[in-house]
C-alpha cells in the first residue's frame, strides 16, 4: 500500500524525523485558510503547492509550484486542484488531483548554502536484509545518478536481527560530506528514519531531497512511503490512510471478491488459478499472437461465483476480444469448475460477446471437457496447454 | 530417497487441528506420508487423525523423533512457528502459509541460519518425493516416481510442469516448491544444487518468475557445476514494471529482474530455456536425449 506525501511525512514525523511542515487542502478556499495557518505557525513567507497523487515526477508535470504571495498561492491551488496530472510515472491520461499539500519554504538564506541529499530504505532481496541507499546527489532522478555516476550512490546494509548501529549512521553522515551541527543532525535523522521504516513495517521509504538547510537542520522535504500489505494488521492507523481513488476501480472491485486482478492494455482477458500459472498464461497469449488484457488469479477456490465475478471484471474492459480460462485442478476438481463456468455463462450469456476458451487440466479433466462440450454454449474447451494456445492463435490468424 | 523428504521422513504438522492443517494432513496421510503427529498450542494430549497432538514442537520432537515439519498456521504467527521448529531441532521445515510480514521473515531467516535448519517456503506448495512422501498441498495423483527434479516458485505452474513431465513418459525424483515471497528459506540455487548432487535425479526443470536475482544466481552456479541437463522457464514475460503479480516477490524492479533478462542469462549458462510453458515436458525429453548423445 502506498501513502501520499503528506501521510508519509506525518508518519515519519511521529517517529521524530524532522519534516518540511505543511497543511492539506482539497478546495481553493481551504487552501487559502490553510496557507494562512501555516504562515502563522511556521513564519514562512514563501510556500510550495504540491499535488498529492501516488506517482513520482510531479514537478515535471506542473504539479509542484512555488508561491511567493497569497495571490500566487490561490492561482497555483486553483490550477493544480482538479487537474489531470501527467508525470513520467502516470498513464497518458494522468491522475486527477484531489488534494494539495501547502508546505513551508525550507530554502531560506542563512550562514551556509542549502544542500540536497538522497536517501531511501528498502529490503535488499539478494541479501535478505534492509539496506539504506544514499547519495550526495539529491533532488535528481536517482536511477539516472546510479547509471551515470555510480560512485556517488552508497549502500549500507543492516544486520538482520540487529538495528542500524550508531557507527553506520556516522559513516553515512561522513560519506555525505557533513561536519559540525549538520553532521550531528544527520546522524540523528538517519537513525530515526530507519526506526520509522522498521516500526511501521514499510517496504520503502524514499526521501528525495533530504535537505540540509542554511542553518544546518536536516529535513525531509519530500517523502515517498510504501507499506508491507501483509503487516497492515499491526497498523490500523496506517491501514486507514488507504486512498482507493488512487487505485484502479476494477482492481478494487476484484479485491472485494478475493480475486487478484491487475489491469493491462491487451486484448485477451484471462482467468487462472495461481499467480505463476497466471503469468505463464499471459505469456502464452502473447506467443499466440494476442496480448494479455489483465492478470487475474482466482486463487484456490474456482467456484461458480468466483468465475462469474471474474468474467464480469474482464468484460468491463472494452478492448477484450477473447477470454482464456486456464485452471489446473488439483484439490479443486475440474468438473466443478466446468459446472461453474457453464452456470456463470448462463447467468450472463447475453453480456458475453467474445469467444471463450476454457482449458481445464488435472482432477477429472476429461469429465470437465465433456461438460463444456455438451453445454451447447459457445465455449471452446481444451485439456493440454498447447491446445489452448493453438485456439487463441486461431482467433488472431 | 531423493532429496529433502522421503520414506525416512517423520513428519509433524504445525497447525494440525486447524481447517487447512486437518485437510492437508489427511491428504498427506492418504498419500502414504509418514505423519507422526501434530502441534496445536493448547490442544496437547488430544488425538487427531489417529495421531497425537502436542502443545509444543520440542515436545513433539521428543515423543515422536520427528525430523520434518509442515506449517499451516495463520501468517501473523507463522514466523514464530518456523523459529519454534528450528529451535526444537527439526531439520527440514516446510512453510505453506502465505502473507507473512517481511520484517518477521528477516528475523526468522537469520534465526534459521544460526540454528542450521533448512526452510522451504513460505508461500509455497511444499515438497514431494513421489511414491515416498508428500509434504505439501500439491495433488499427489499427477506425480509419478521417476528421475526428473523440479524446482519452482509457483504452485499450479509447478503442477503444470509435473503433469507435462509425467505425460511425456517420465516421472519425478523430488519436486520442490520454493515459494513466491521475497524472502524464502531455500533459494532456486539451493534447490538446484540439491538435485544436481542427487544420484536419483537425471534432469532438472527450473521454473522462475519475475523479481529478484535468484534464477540468475542459480544459472551462474549451473554453468560451473552442471552434470545433468536443466530446462528453464521464467513466468511474467508480459508483466508490467512495478506491479506485484500475485506473489509478493513477483515484481519487476529494474532491468535485471525482468523475465527477458533472466532468460538471457540462463541461456548463456547452458540452460534449455523455453519461451512457452506448454513445451516443458517435450523439451526435457529432447534435452536428456541430447545430453546422452553428447
Amino acid at each position: 500500500m502506498n501513502l501520499h506525501e503528506y501521510q508519509a511525512k506525518e508518519t515519519l514525523n511521529s517517529y521524530g524525523v524532522p519534516i518540511q511542515r505543511g497543511k492539506v487542502a482539497s478546495t481553493v478556499e481551504e487552501a487559502v485558510e490553510q496557507a494562512k495557518a501555516l504562515q502563522e505557525e511556521t513564519g514562512t513567507s514563501w510556500m510550495i503547492v504540491k499535488a498529492q497523487i501516488h506517482a513520482g515526477g510531479r514537478g515535471k508535470g506542473g504539479g509542484v509550484k512555488l508561491a511567493k504571495s497569497m495571490d500566487e498561492l490561490k492561482e497555483h491551488a486553483s490550477n493544480i486542484l482538479g487537474m489531470h496530472l501527467i508525470t513520467p510515472q502516470t498513464s497518458a491520461e494522468g491522475k486527477l488531483v484531489r488534494k494539495i499539500l501547502i508546505a513551508e519554504d525550507m530554502y531560506y538564506p542563512g550562514d551556509s548554502e542549502p544542500k540536497e541529499f538522497y536517501m531511501s530504505i528498502l529490503m535488499d532481496r539478494s541479501k535478505g536484509c534492509n539496506a539504506i541507499i544514499y547519495s550526495t546527489e539529491g533532488g535528481m532522478d536517482i536511477e539516472q545518478v546510479a547509471e551515470e555516476t555510480p560512485h556517488l550512490v552508497h549502500k549500507e546494509w543492516v544486520q538482520p536481527g540487529a538495528s542500524l548501529m550508531p557507527y553506520q549512521a556516522r559513516k553515512i553522515a561522513f560519506n555525505l560530506g557533513l561536519s559540525g551541527t549538520a553532521f550531528k543532525n544527520m546522524v540523528k535523522v538517519v537513525s530515526k528514519l530507519y526506526h520509522a521504516y522498521e516500526q511501521s513495517d514499510a517496504s520503502l521509504v524514499e526521501i528525495n531531497p533530504l535537505l540540509k538547510t542554511s542553518d544546518d537542520k536536516i529535513v525531509a522535504v519530500d517523502s515517498k512511503m510504501s507499506l508491507d500489505n501483509s503487516a497492515l494488521f499491526r497498523h490500523k492507523d496506517l491501514a486507514e490512510m488507504r486512498d482507493i481513488h488512487e487505485e484502479d476501480p476494477t482492481e478494487v472491485e476484484a479485491g472485494e471478491y478475493g480475486l487478484n486482478y491487475v489491469k493491462l492494455d491487451g486484448n485477451v482477458g484471462c482467468m487462472v488459478n495461481g499467480a505463476g500459472l497466471a503469468m505463464a498464461t499471459m505469456d502464452i497469449i502473447k506467443l499466440s499472437g494476442g496480448s494479455p488484457a489483465n492478470f487475474l488469479d482466482v486463487g484456490g477456490k474456482a467456484s461458480a461465483e468466483t468465475v462469474e465475478a471474474g468474467f464480469r471484471l474482464i468484460l468491463q474492459d472494452p478492448n477484450v476480444k477473447a477470454i482464456l480460462v486456464n485452471i489446473f485442478g488439483g484439490i479443486v476438481r475440474c468438473d466443478r469448475v466446468a459446472n461453474g463456468v457453464v452456470e456463470a455463462y448462463k447467468n450472463m450469456g447475453d453480456q458475453i460477446k467474445v469467444p471463450i476458451i476454457v482449458r481445464l487440466q488435472g482432477t477429472n479433466a476429461e469429465i470437465a471437457k465433456k461438460i463444456i462440450d455438451e453445454s451447447g454454449l459457445k465455449v471452446e474447451s481444451a485439456i493440454l496447454l498447447k491446445e489452448a494456445a493453438q485456439k487463441v492463435q486461431a482467433i488472431f490468424s | 530417497m531423493a532429496v529433502l523428504v522421503g520414506k525416512n521422513s517423520r513428519i509433524i504438522v504445525q497447525g494440525f487441528t486447524g481447517k487447512e492443517g486437518s485437510f492437508h494432513a489427511g491428504q498427506m496421510i492418504e498419500y502414504g506420508s509418514n505423519v507422526v503427529g501434530g502441534v496445536t498450542p493448547g490442544k496437547g494430549g488430544m488425538t487427531h487423525l489417529e495421531r497425537p497432538v502436542f502443545n509444543t514442537v520440542s515436545e513433539a520432537v521428543k515423543e515422536t523423533n520427528a525430523n520434518v515439519s509442515i506449517i499451516f498456521v495463520p501468517p501473523r504467527f507463522a514466523a514464530d512457528a518456523i523459529m519454534e521448529a528450528a529451535d526444537a531441532g527439526i531439520e527440514t521445515i516446510i512453510c505453506i502459509s502465505e502473507g507473512i510480514p517481511v520484517r518477521d521473515m528477516i528475523v526468522a531467516k537469520n534465526f534459521l541460519d544460526e540454528k542450521g535448519a533448512r526452510l522451504v517456503g513460505p508461500n509455497c506448495p511444499g515438497v514431494i518425493t513421489p511414491g515416498e512422501a508428500k509434504v505439501g498441498i500439491m495433488p499427489g495423483f499427477i506425480h509419478r516416481p521417476g528421475r526428473i527434479g523440479i524446482v519452482s516458485r509457483s504452485g499450479t505452474l509447478t503442477y503444470e510442469a509435473v503433469d507435462q513431465v509425467t505425460k511425456a513418459g517420465m516421472g519425478q525424483s523430488t519436486c520442490i516448491g520454493i515459494g513466491g515471497d521475497p524472502i524464502i528459506g531455500t533459494t532456486t540455487r539451493d534447490a538446484v544444487q540439491l538435485l544436481m548432487e542427487d544420484p536419483d535425479t537425471d534432469g532438472i526443470v527450473m521454473i522462475g518468475e519475475i523479481g529478484g536475482t535468484m534464477e540468475a544466481d542459480a544459472a551462474y552456479w549451473i554453468k560451473e557445476n552442471a552434470t545433468k541437463p536443466v530446462v528453464g522457464f521464467i513466468a511474467g514475460q508480459t508483466a508490467p514494471k512495478g506491479r506485484t503479480m500475485g506473489h509478493a516477490g513477483a515484481i519487476v524492479g529494474g532491468a535485471e529482474d525482468t523475465a527477458e533478462a533472466k532468460m538471457a542469462i540462463m541461456r548463456e549458462c547452458g540452460i534449455h530455456v523455453v519461451e512457452s510453458p506448454a513445451v516443458i515436458g517435450e523439451t526435457m525429453v529432447a534435452a536428456l536425449k541430447a545430453f546422452a548423445e553428447a
